[in-house]
This record gives C-alpha cells, sequence and structure tokens, in this order.
C-alpha cells in the first residue's frame, strides 16, 4: 500500500538570507477578491479624509523685517537662500534650513521695489524709491569692509521693477518706460515705451529670452521684443494688471494677475482671448508665481491669502492663510517645486508646503507606493460626491468667507439681469459674451 | 490715417487745380477773341492802347480782373476742365530754341522721376514695426508648440527635465593628488614601479590598453557568436556528409552525382546568360579538364582494374558492362562540350516549338521536379490538357485525371500513400461488414465468401499497383520533361481503372467520404481535381444516383471554368474564391434571416415590464413553521389550515408609475443612500457613461493586479527629485537648436534707426 504524503519543497517558503523578503504567494483570481469597487471607494475616501487630517502647510514664518515685505527673489543656484526687500529699503538674505537671516543691507532710501538675482548666482540688483539700480554681491563683505554695492546708477524717474535677463549680463527695469540695461554701462541699451504711464512690473522670458511682458497702470499689459527693440503687442483689460509670470515650460504663456480679483492665462500668439481665468479670489491679486514644473501657480492677494492654482482650472486647489498673515504682497515658489514663499504687510516671510499633506523626509519604498496609490484613487473617485465634498472642504477666515458668498450673491445677481436682458430683448441684439472674453476690453496692435 | 490720406488728397487735388487754371485762362481768350466780332475786337484794341499809355502796372490789374470775370467766384467754368496738363505741350514751344537745351533736360529728368510719396507719420510707421515683429516672433514661439502639447498629454513628466550626466574623475587625476605615505603603501609603491608597472598615468600597460582598444563587449560578443555559428553550421554539414557516405546504395550516390552534374550545367547556364565573361572562363575550365582526361590514361582500361575485369569480360557479363561503361565515361568526358546556341533550339522541333509558345511560367513547372507552385501546376495541366484535346478530343478526360493524381501524388506523394493506404483500411473494414449483412449487395448475389476474399486480394494488387505506378510517374517525370511522359502515363490507366469499376454502392458512398475528407485535407487545389479524378468513375458506376448527378454537375462546372479561364495562366485561382465567397455570403445572409426569424422584441419588452411589476410587488410573508403542534418530516407539509392562519398578506402597494404608460418601464427602486455616493454628472473628460463605469471598475490596488501592474497603474504624472532645481526648459533640452547669436549682440546691431527705404517696405508689407 502506497501512503500518500505531504511533501514540500524547502526551496519554495524558506529565505537563502534573513535579509530576504518572505515570499508571500499570492491568487490574483478575481473571483476570490470581491466587491473592488465599493473597496477602493472606500480606500480613496479614507485617503481623502486622512489627507485633509495630514493638510498643515504651514512651515516656518521668517522674521526680523521692520516693515512690510515688498518684493522677494529665489537664489538661482541654491534652494536654501532667499532675498527680500522690504518697505523701509532693507534688503535682507535668508537660509531656509536654518530659518535665519544670514545678512541685512540697508540699500535704498523709501521702498525696495524690485530685487532680481543675477542668473549665475554671484549677485542681485535692488531697485527704490530713490531713483536707483545697484548691484550687490551675494556674499557678505571680508571683516571690516563696508556694505556697499558693486555699482550704483543713478536715474532720472522712480524705477518699480526689475528683472534680470535669463542668461545673458542684461536686466530690464520699468518706470516710465521700459529700459534694458547692460550690466557694464550706466545707461540703458534701449528703452522701449507704448504711450505714457507708470509700468509697474517687468519680467523676462524664461525661455525664449528675448521676449519681454510688462503692466502698466493704464490696465494693459504690453509685450516686448528685446533683439528687435520694439513693443510687440498691448491688450487692455478691464482693471489694473498687477504683475505677470510667464510659465517657465510653456514659452508663450503668461499668467496676469489683475486688480479685479482674477488672475488671467494667455497665449501670447493671441491675446483677444485669455486661455484660462483663474478666479477664487476676494480682493485684488497681488503677485503670481509660477511652479517651475509649469503645471500650477501660486498667486498673493490683497484679501491676507494665497492660493494655488492648476494652470487648466478655473479654480484654485488650496488656500493658504494664518491668522497673522495680512495682505500678501509677493510670493514665489521655490524652485524645487516644495515649497512656497510669501511676503506679507506685516513684515514676516511665511515657508508653506507646496502640497499641504506632504510628508517631508526620506520616504519609504513602501510610504512612497502607499502615497502614489492614495493619490490616484483620490483621482480616479474624485467625482464622486462624497469624496468631492471632503477634499473640497477649507476653513477659511470670516472674511474671505463672508466675501465669497457676497461675491457669488452679485455674480449670480449679474448673471440673472444679463440672461433677463437677453430675455427680454430682441434676439441677437443683446449678444452673450463668455466670461473669457468679457474682461479684455481691446488689443491694440 | 485716413485723415492723412485725405489732406494728402487735397493737397495733390489744389495742385492740379493751379496747374490747370493757367492753360484755361489762355483758351479762354482765344475763343473770346473768336467768338466776338469786329466790333468786339476794335474795342479791346481801344482799351489796350488806353492801358499801355499808363504802363506795366496798369495792364496787369487789367488782365487779373479778366481772369476774374471768366472764372466765377465758386466753381471753375466747365470749358476745357476734362483735360489734364501734359508736359510735353508745356514744352513744345521750347523746343525750336535752342539756349534752353538745359532747361529742357532738367525737364525731362523730372518727367522720368516720379512723384515722391509722404511719408507715413510716426505712430504708423511704428505701429507696422510692431506688427512685423509680433509676426516674427509669434513665429519663434510656434516651433514650441509641439513640445507643449506633448508635455501636456505627457502620462509621466520627470523633473528636472535635463539629465544631468555623473562625472566620473579618470582615476589617474584622482592618483595624481595623492601619495603615498605609509610604509606600506611605499613598499607596494615600490613593488609596482620594479615591476614597471605604470601608476598614474596610463595605469593599464600598453599591451592592455592595445588589447582593450581592440575590441569593445559588444564587437566580441558578435564574434563569438558569429563563429559558436559558424562551428554549429560546420559540424551539422559534417554531420550530413557522414551520413551520406554511410548510404550504401550505389544507385543514391549515381543519383546524386547526376544530380550534381545538372546543377552545375544549370548553374553554367544561368552564367552564361548572366555573365558571358565568367561563363567563358568557366567553360575554357571544362576544356582543360577535357584535355587532361585526353592526356590520361584515367578511364582507358588500361588500369590494374580494368586488366582484371577485362580477364573475366569472357565470362562476365557485368564486367563486360563495368568495362563498357568506362569507356563510355571517358568518352563522355573526352566529347568537346557544345555551346548551347540558336541552332539547338532551331532542332528541338514541333513539340519544342509548341512549347515555347507556352508561357515560361508553365516550363518551369514541368522542368521543376521538387517542388513546383500547385497553382502553376493546375495551370500547366490544364495547358497540357488543351493540347491533348486539339490532338485528340476522344481521349480528353483520362490523360487529364491521370496527370492531376499524378501530378499530385508528385507534389506529396506521402499524402497520397495515405490516402491509399487508408483507402485500403476502409475497403477491409466495410468488406467485414458487408460479410455479416449479405443481402445487402445486389451485385454481389451471386460470389460466395471466396470470391469475396478474392475480391479483397485483387482490391490489394491494384493498390500496390497504384502505388508503384506512382513511384514509376514520379520516376519518369524526373528523368524525362514535356508531353512524351504522357504516353507511357496512359498505360497504366485501365489496369488502375479494373477494381475501380467493379465496386459495389456501398462502397461508392465510402469514396465519397474519403473524397470528402481529402476535400477537407487540401482544400482548393485538390477538391476539383479530385473530382475530376473521380468523375471518370462514378458516372460509370451510378449514372442515375441524384446525388451523384448533382455532384457531377458541380464538378463539370468546375471543369468548365478552369478550361475557360485557363486561357490566362495567372488568374486561374481568383474566380473559385470568389465564387466561394458570394456563396458564404448568401449563406451569412440567410443565417442571420433565420437566426433573426423568431424574434419578437415587443413581445420581449412586455414580458420584462410584466416581470418588472413582478418583482416590485410586495411579497407575502410565510410564517409557518413545519412541525410546530404536528408531525413534521420529509414529505409532510404543514396543513393548510395552519398555513393559512400563519401567512401575513402583503399590502398593496401604490400603483406603478408605468401603469398606463405601454413602451415604458419606470424603476421605482432608486436607492437614496446609494445615490448619496453616486456621480450624477458625466465628469468632463469623458464623452460617455459606459467609459467612466469601465475607468472607476477598472481596480488599481495591489489585491487585484501583480506588483508590476500596480506599480505602473500608480506611477504619479509629475515626478520631482527633492533637492534638486528645476530650471526653465531649454532649446537645447528637447533638441532645438537655440539661437546662436546671443540677445545682447542682436541689440547692439540692430540700433533704432530706420531708412526710408525700409519703411516704404514695411509699408507694403502691411498693405499686403
Amino acid at each position: 500500500m502506497k501512503v500518500k504524503m505531504l511533501s514540500r519543497n524547502p526551496d519554495n517558503y524558506v529565505r537563502e538570507t534573513k535579509f530576504d523578503l518572505q515570499r508571500v504567494p499570492r491568487n490574483y483570481d478575481p473571483a476570490l477578491h470581491p466587491f473592488e469597487v465599493p473597496r477602493e471607494y472606500v480606500r480613496a475616501l479614507n485617503a481623502t479624509k486622512l489627507e485633509r487630517v495630514f493638510a498643515k502647510p504651514f512651515l516656518a514664518s521668517l522674521d526680523g523685517h521692520r516693515d512690510g515685505v515688498n518684493c522677494l527673489a529665489k537664489h538661482p543656484k541654491n534652494l536654501a537662500t532667499v532675498l527680500s526687500g522690504a518697505c523701509d529699503g532693507e534688503v535682507r538674505i535668508w537660509n531656509l534650513t536654518q530659518r535665519k537671516c544670514i545678512r541685512t543691507i540697508q540699500a535704498h532710501e523709501g521702498f525696495v521695489r524690485g530685487i532680481c538675482t543675477r542668473f549665475c548666482g554671484t549677485s542681485f540688483f535692488t531697485v527704490g524709491d530713490d531713483k536707483t539700480v545697484k548691484q550687490w554681491k551675494m556674499d557678505g563683505p571680508g571683516y571690516g569692509e563696508e556694505e556697499e554695492p558693486l555699482h550704483t546708477i543713478l536715474g532720472k524717474t522712480v524705477y518699480t521693477g526689475i528683472d534680470h535677463h535669463w542668461k545673458e549680463a542684461v536686466f530690464a527695469t520699468c518706470g516710465q518706460q521700459v529700459d534694458i540695461w547692460d550690466e557694464q554701462r550706466t545707461n540703458p541699451i534701449c528703452s522701449m515705451t507704448w504711450g505714457f504711464d507708470s509700468i509697474s512690473s517687468v519680467k523676462f522670458n524664461p525661455i525664449e529670452t528675448f521676449l519681454l511682458g510688462s503692466c502698466a497702470s493704464d490696465r494693459n499689459i504690453v509685450l516686448y521684443d528685446m533683439r528687435q527693440a520694439t513693443p510687440l503687442k498691448k491688450v487692455i483689460l478691464d482693471m489694473r494688471t498687477n504683475t505677470i509670470c510667464w510659465n517657465p515650460m510653456e514659452a508663450f504663456i503668461f499668467t496676469a494677475a489683475n486688480e479685479d480679483y482674477n488672475l488671467y492665462t494667455f497665449d501670447m500668439r493671441a491675446l483677444d482671448t485669455p486661455v484660462m481665468v483663474h478666479m477664487d479670489h476676494v480682493s485684488a491679486v497681488l503677485d503670481v508665481d509660477y511652479s517651475p514644473t509649469g503645471k500650477e501657480f501660486v498667486s498673493a492677494s490683497f484679501d491676507k491669502s494665497i492660493r494655488i492654482f492648476p494652470i487648466d482650472k478655473s479654480r484654485s486647489r488650496e488656500v493658504y492663510h494664518t491668522k497673522r498673515m495680512q495682505h500678501v504682497i509677493c510670493v514665489k515658489w521655490t524652485s524645487d517645486s516644495k515649497y512656497i514663499m510669501c511676503g506679507s504687510d506685516e513684515m514676516n516671510i511665511r515657508l508653506w508646503k507646496a502640497n499641504a499633506s506632504e510628508k517631508l523626509g526620506v520616504l519609504t519604498s513602501r510610504e512612497k507606493a502607499a502615497k502614489d496609490y492614495n493619490q490616484k484613487l483620490k483621482e480616479k473617485f474624485q467625482h464622486h460626491p462624497h469624496i468631492k465634498r471632503i477634499a473640497r472642504h477649507r476653513h477659511l477666515p470670516k472674511s474671505i468667507y463672508s466675501q465669497i458668498q457676497e461675491q457669488r450673491i452679485m455674480k449670480e445677481a449679474r448673471r440673472r439681469k444679463e440672461m433677463n436682458r437677453i430675455k427680454h430683448s430682441k434676439p441677437g441684439s443683446v449678444p452673450v459674451v463668455s466670461e473669457k472674453k468679457k474682461h479684455v476690453v481691446a488689443v491694440v496692435k | 490715417m485716413t485723415a492723412n490720406r485725405l489732406a494728402e488728397s487735397l493737397l495733390a487735388l489744389s495742385q492740379q487745380e493751379e496747374l490747370v487754371d493757367l492753360p484755361k485762362d489762355y483758351l479762354l481768350s482765344e475763343s473770346e477773341d473768336e467768338g466776338d466780332g469786329d466790333g468786339e475786337r476794335k474795342h479791346q484794341k481801344l482799351l489796350e492802347a488806353i492801358s499801355s499809355l499808363d504802363g506795366k502796372n496798369r495792364r496787369k490789374s487789367a488782365e487779373r480782373s479778366e481772369a476774374s470775370l471768366k472764372v466765377s467766384e465758386f466753381n471753375v467754368s466747365s470749358e476745357g476742365s476734362g483735360e489734364k496738363l501734359v508736359l510735353a505741350d508745356l514744352l513744345e514751344p521750347v523746343k525750336t530754341s535752342s539756349s534752353l537745351a538745359t532747361v529742357k533736360k532738367q525737364l525731362n529728368r523730372v518727367k522720368s522721376k516720379k512723384t515722391v510719396e509722404l511719408p507715413l507719420n510716426k505712430e504708423e510707421i511704428e505701429r507696422i514695426h510692431r506688427e512685423v515683429a509680433f509676426n516674427k516672433t509669434s513665429q519663434v514661439l510656434s516651433k514650441w508648440d509641439p513640445i507643449v502639447l506633448k508635455n501636456r498629454q505627457a502620462e509621466q513628466l520627470v523633473f528636472p527635465l535635463e539629465k544631468e550626466e555623473p562625472v566620473i574623475a579618470p582615476i589617474e587625476h584622482v592618483l595624481s593628488s595623492w601619495k603615498a605615505r605609509t610604509p606600506l603603501e611605499q613598499e607596494i609603491f615600490n613593488l609596482l614601479h620594479k615591476n614597471k608597472q605604470p601608476v598614474t598615468d596610463p595605469l593599464l600597460t600598453p599591451v592592455e590598453k592595445a588589447s582593450l582598444h581592440a575590441m569593445s563587449l559588444e564587437e566580441a560578443k558578435m564574434r563569438r557568436a558569429e563563429l559558436q555559428r559558424a562551428r554549429a553550421l560546420q559540424s551539422y554539414y559534417e554531420a550530413k556528409a557522414r551520413r551520406e557516405k554511410k548510404i550504401k546504395s550505389k544507385k543514391y550516390h549515381k543519383l546524386v552525382k547526376k544530380g550534381k552534374a545538372k546543377k552545375a550545367l544549370k548553374e553554367f547556364e544561368q552564367l552564361r546568360k548572366a555573365n558571358p565573361a565568367a561563363a567563358l572562363e568557366e567553360l575554357e575550365k571544362i576544356e582543360k579538364a577535357r584535355m587532361m582526361e585526353r592526356m590520361s590514361l584515367k578511364h582507358q582500361n588500361s588500369g590494374k582494374w580494368a586488366k582484371s575485369k577485362a580477364i573475366m569480360a569472357k565470362y562476365d557479363l557485368e564486367a563486360r558492362q563495368a568495362m563498357q561503361e568506362q569507356l563510355a565515361k571517358n568518352k563522355e568526358l573526352t566529347q568537346k562540350l557544345q555551346v548551347a546556341s540558336e541552332s539547338e533550339e532551331e532542332e528541338g522541333g514541333a513539340e519544342e516549338v509548341e512549347e515555347l509558345l507556352v508561357p515560361d511560367a508553365v516550363n518551369e513547372v514541368q522542368m521543376n521536379v521538387n517542388g513546383p507552385n500547385p497553382w502553376m501546376l493546375r495551370s500547366c495541366t490544364s495547358d497540357t490538357k488543351e493540347a491533348a484535346a486539339e490532338e485528340d478530343p476522344e481521349q480528353l478526360p483520362e490523360p487529364v485525371a491521370h496527370e492531376v493524381s499524378e501530378s499530385e501524388g508528385e507534389e506529396r506523394p506521402e499524402a497520397e500513400d495515405d490516402t491509399l493506404l487508408r483507402e485500403f483500411e476502409e475497403r477491409r473494414s466495410l468488406r467485414k461488414r458487408s460479410e455479416l449483412n449479405q443481402d445487402a449487395e445486389p451485385a454481389g448475389s451471386q460470389e460466395t465468401k471466396d470470391s469475396s476474399s478474392q475480391e479483397v486480394l485483387s482490391e490489394l494488387r491494384a493498390l500496390s499497383q497504384k502505388l508503384k505506378e506512382n513511384h514509376q510517374s514520379r520516376k519518369q517525370k524526373a528523368s524525362s520533361e514535356g508531353t512524351v511522359p504522357q504516353v507511357q502515363r496512359e498505360e497504366p490507366a485501365p489496369e488502375e481503372e479494373e477494381p475501380l469499376l467493379l465496386q459495389r454502392p456501398e462502397r461508392v458512398q465510402t469514396l465519397e467520404e474519403l473524397e470528402k475528407e481529402e476535400c477537407f485535407q487540401n482544400k482548393e487545389l485538390s477538391r476539383p481535381v479530385l473530382e475530376g479524378h473521380w468523375s471518370e468513375k462514378i458516372p460509370n458506376n451510378h449514372p442515375d444516383a441524384p446525388q451523384e448527378k448533382k455532384k457531377e454537375e458541380e464538378m463539370i462546372d468546375l471543369q468548365n471554368l478552369l478550361t475557360t479561364q485557363s486561357l490566362s495562366v495567372k488568374s486561374l485561382a481568383v474566380p473559385t474564391i470568389e465564387m466561394l465567397e458570394d456563396e458564404v455570403e448568401r449563406n451569412q445572409r440567410q443565417m442571420i434571416k433565420e437566426a433573426f426569424a423568431g424574434d419578437d422584441v415587443i413581445r420581449d419588452f412586455l414580458k420584462e415590464k410584466r416581470e418588472a411589476a413582478e418583482a416590485s410587488k410586495p411579497k407575502d410573508v410565510d410564517l409557518t413553521l413545519p412541525g410546530w403542534g404536528e408531525w413534521g418530516g420529509v414529505g409532510l407539509k404543514p396543513s393548510a389550515k395552519k398555513r393559512r392562519r400563519f401567512l401575513i398578506k402583503a399590502p398593496e402597494g401604490p400603483p406603478r408609475k408605468d401603469k398606463n404608460l405601454p413602451n415604458v418601464i419606470i424603476n421605482e427602486k432608486r436607492n437614496i443612500h446609494a445615490a448619496a455616493h453616486q456621480v450624477r454628472v458625466l465628469p468632463y473628460p469623458f464623452t460617455h457613461h459606459r467609459q467612466f463605469e469601465r475607468t472607476i471598475q477598472t481596480p488599481i490596488g495591489f489585491t487585484w493586479n501583480t506588483q508590476r501592474a500596480f506599480q505602473k497603474l500608480t506611477t504619479p504624472k509629475v515626478i520631482t527629485k527633492p533637492g534638486h532645481i528645476i530650471k526653465p526648459i531649454k532649446a537645447e533640452d528637447v533638441g532645438y537648436r537655440s539661437s546662436s547669436r546671443s540677445d545682447i549682440s542682436v541689440i547692439q546691431r540692430n540700433p533704432k534707426r530706420v531708412t526710408t527705404r525700409h519703411k516704404k517696405q514695411l509699408k507694403k508689407n502691411s498693405a499686403d
């Protein structure tokens, strides 16, 4: 008689070393794992809830300025270094890892209107209300030396903004006109004007570096070509644009921060219709900066909050605020795309995570896998009402909250009126203007 | 702009008017002179005389007053208004006087030049500039379109975009800054120096370096693989040669030799066609071999072997034959090779000519012994058949069939053998059956068991003969070509037919089966062929069987098809296929018709609705407990009274909403609790709800997917490396060449100055 015995090959279940992973045999037969949709739904719901639980974006506040922070600049080569200019003419250089100020310069009398770093990171430029452009060394002065600028250019008019070329020793200032300067000269190489009004900001295109964009207080955005030394086109919006920012991954896209609470993303080849109108702020938008990945941008507003918008969405995905943060004047997205800095009226610079619930530091592979999986689940079930509600839920300060309600009512009333007008007039006599086109007054060639 | 133009035109008009004024006056005065009478003239003269008395001034004033009289204050008189002042008219009086030559020249020069357009105003110029610059810039920017689109649609983007290649410092550099300090290190270095081992630069001995340079890893691998293959091939070849060598059959070797010779000849023929020079060389070689043969005594019955054979030759026939053979060989080898020429071809005769008329492909097939194309084969047979028909119309069917069967046998003799064997087996089995019920046989009633067994034997013989014949014919085909074998082939035909003719109806049925099998096996080719084959015999046996008749018709059809269409050799296979396709289509249509014949959508719907209504009705609740208060068990039912008592009747629900709507089913079972979790509107990127459902239904978790699939499904869209600076996209990153000129140099070269010519061009551009 043959006796049947269980026999197993130890090769199948014994590890070679104790450092090997335990082998877990799995059977992927779908019959054994039923209810995949409900189970994943629950997982997604939990992931969404956890995301909200862990959403703690505020990292640090850098205090030291004795007046409102008016401008910020990133160091092009060093992630930890940040420069800031205040309304009392003080410029500070900060170390983000230590969260300390490492250098303080009394750069100007009056406001520091603009600050920008050279592309190589060895020096930086400031412009102030005292009609000067100053170039400073990034490293501090040696022992016993005095803090002095490398160069000082005294202009005829006040400069309100400055930006440095991305590749060459050229920078641009704005004020009465847009001036292009060679670093070695005390006179601009060329000045470009179109009409007479004070220009509040000028920005170089980071990809096609000969392009510039500026915005003036007569409600227009003007584009310039540095090589041909002419303005290219002008678009006039409903209200004044405070600043613009070019997309670092898409050469022809820029976003304008407007006084009418909105941001407008334009394709510079077709200025008559913005690509997207981003609306969520309840007060004037003062500054905007793109994420280096070019997929999102952050905006700072007078309503004491900053918001993060995906470039293809008209609504923000995130809003940051604290009790103590006042009107946010400037904002920057760090070049590793992980953090956001904002400088506000109440003299502080704040550091935020770009992704509110992200865990900082090194992740193990399992953590990473879980994070990715949760992210995908959230994306997959994002349209389900419960998940949507939880993911969208944000606590807002009362002022902003009530403002939003008010805005909504106003907008609804306007819409209703428009509808009524259309309804009660001769068909075709009242044109239906889309939201995108509504805000563009004219495009001037 | 328009204002400007207006001003311009006004200016031009005024100029014209000034010019026009002059001749008008002149003309007017003339006409006045002509028109008025003598009295008038006299009066004029008088006036003139009077005025001349006073002096120049007086006269001028008179002229002016005159003009004002003629030309009214409000409009220029219409006389001569249509005419335009031409410079030539003005110059006419000048022609005569030579003193005014310089003036004339100047005037001519003026005439040749065009009037200069007014320069545009500054704003206009700037506007044009801007427009041109904008167009240029947008053109430059549009090169980014594909990249932007690609990045937007990318499944995954990894930042920073540019891959930083880790810089590996060569070890020499590292070593150069390093010095041996400890005694151990120094000792080692001393040793190295003694052995002339280079320490820092170049670290490798020249030999090593050379070897490194000589071959890269990939090259070496490739080389090795090549060598391996060569070795393997060689070993195969050797094995084959050994195997062939082992074969003892003389016949085989003879055949091989013959084949080789044939091949060589063929090659030579080809060479002759392709490369006459090379062929000539080859010919020379052959000639040389002949000469050698002539010189040598090799095949001249003068060797040792030949002498021994010569002794035996008297008595032994074989020996004599061998000697003869040798001599024949000698003759063959020493024979002068005749270069194939036109004359040879002409000698071919009528048959050859006929063959030449047939397309080349056919000839090829007939020549080709080992692997004829089945299509070509069929065409060839039909061709030959035609030829046969011309020769002897009565003999038509038989040779065709034989040829066909033969060619088929030639093509795959194994199949033929198989079929024959199977045929045999089947017959035997049938025989057994027929033995069991003898009365089934109509013809075999008078035959005894012995005769039946005899019949089996005869059949066996016939089959073996068939087999043999096939082999023979194959050989014949191999050896000879053209029409010659036809005659030979006809001979075994009657022998073959005999046993088939003897067959009974049952057997025919088995044959049919066989045929079916055949058809199944070799579809298009063998079917008509086989049918052709059987067609001769079946009618002989059963001219009245209806099924057979039908088949016969079909076969005849096919045959007709073959004969009619065989004229064009190429398009033989096509019509049959088309026919088949047509049939298939018709069949399908019919099938669909049949399939949906009993379909009643309306009834189905009503049934569905009834079922839905039934399902939505509240059910009665039966609370009877079997065995409670009475006997229970298998086969026992609770009493009707008890059941009635414990049955709770469900209350009648509200009427269904679709009660009065005949064409609608309204589902009233919407779960509010579930609805709270359900998506109400189709989200944006999806175009159909099914699409959305599918995405939701495919799980992405590790519970349902393998590790690899899970990783692939959950890869994030954007990956950034912590602590790395992400720079703006650059033209070099995406493979574009960035503009070589720096922006600043362009500015310095382009001062803000624009020439008038440039302006004009710009204006033209803008106008376009």
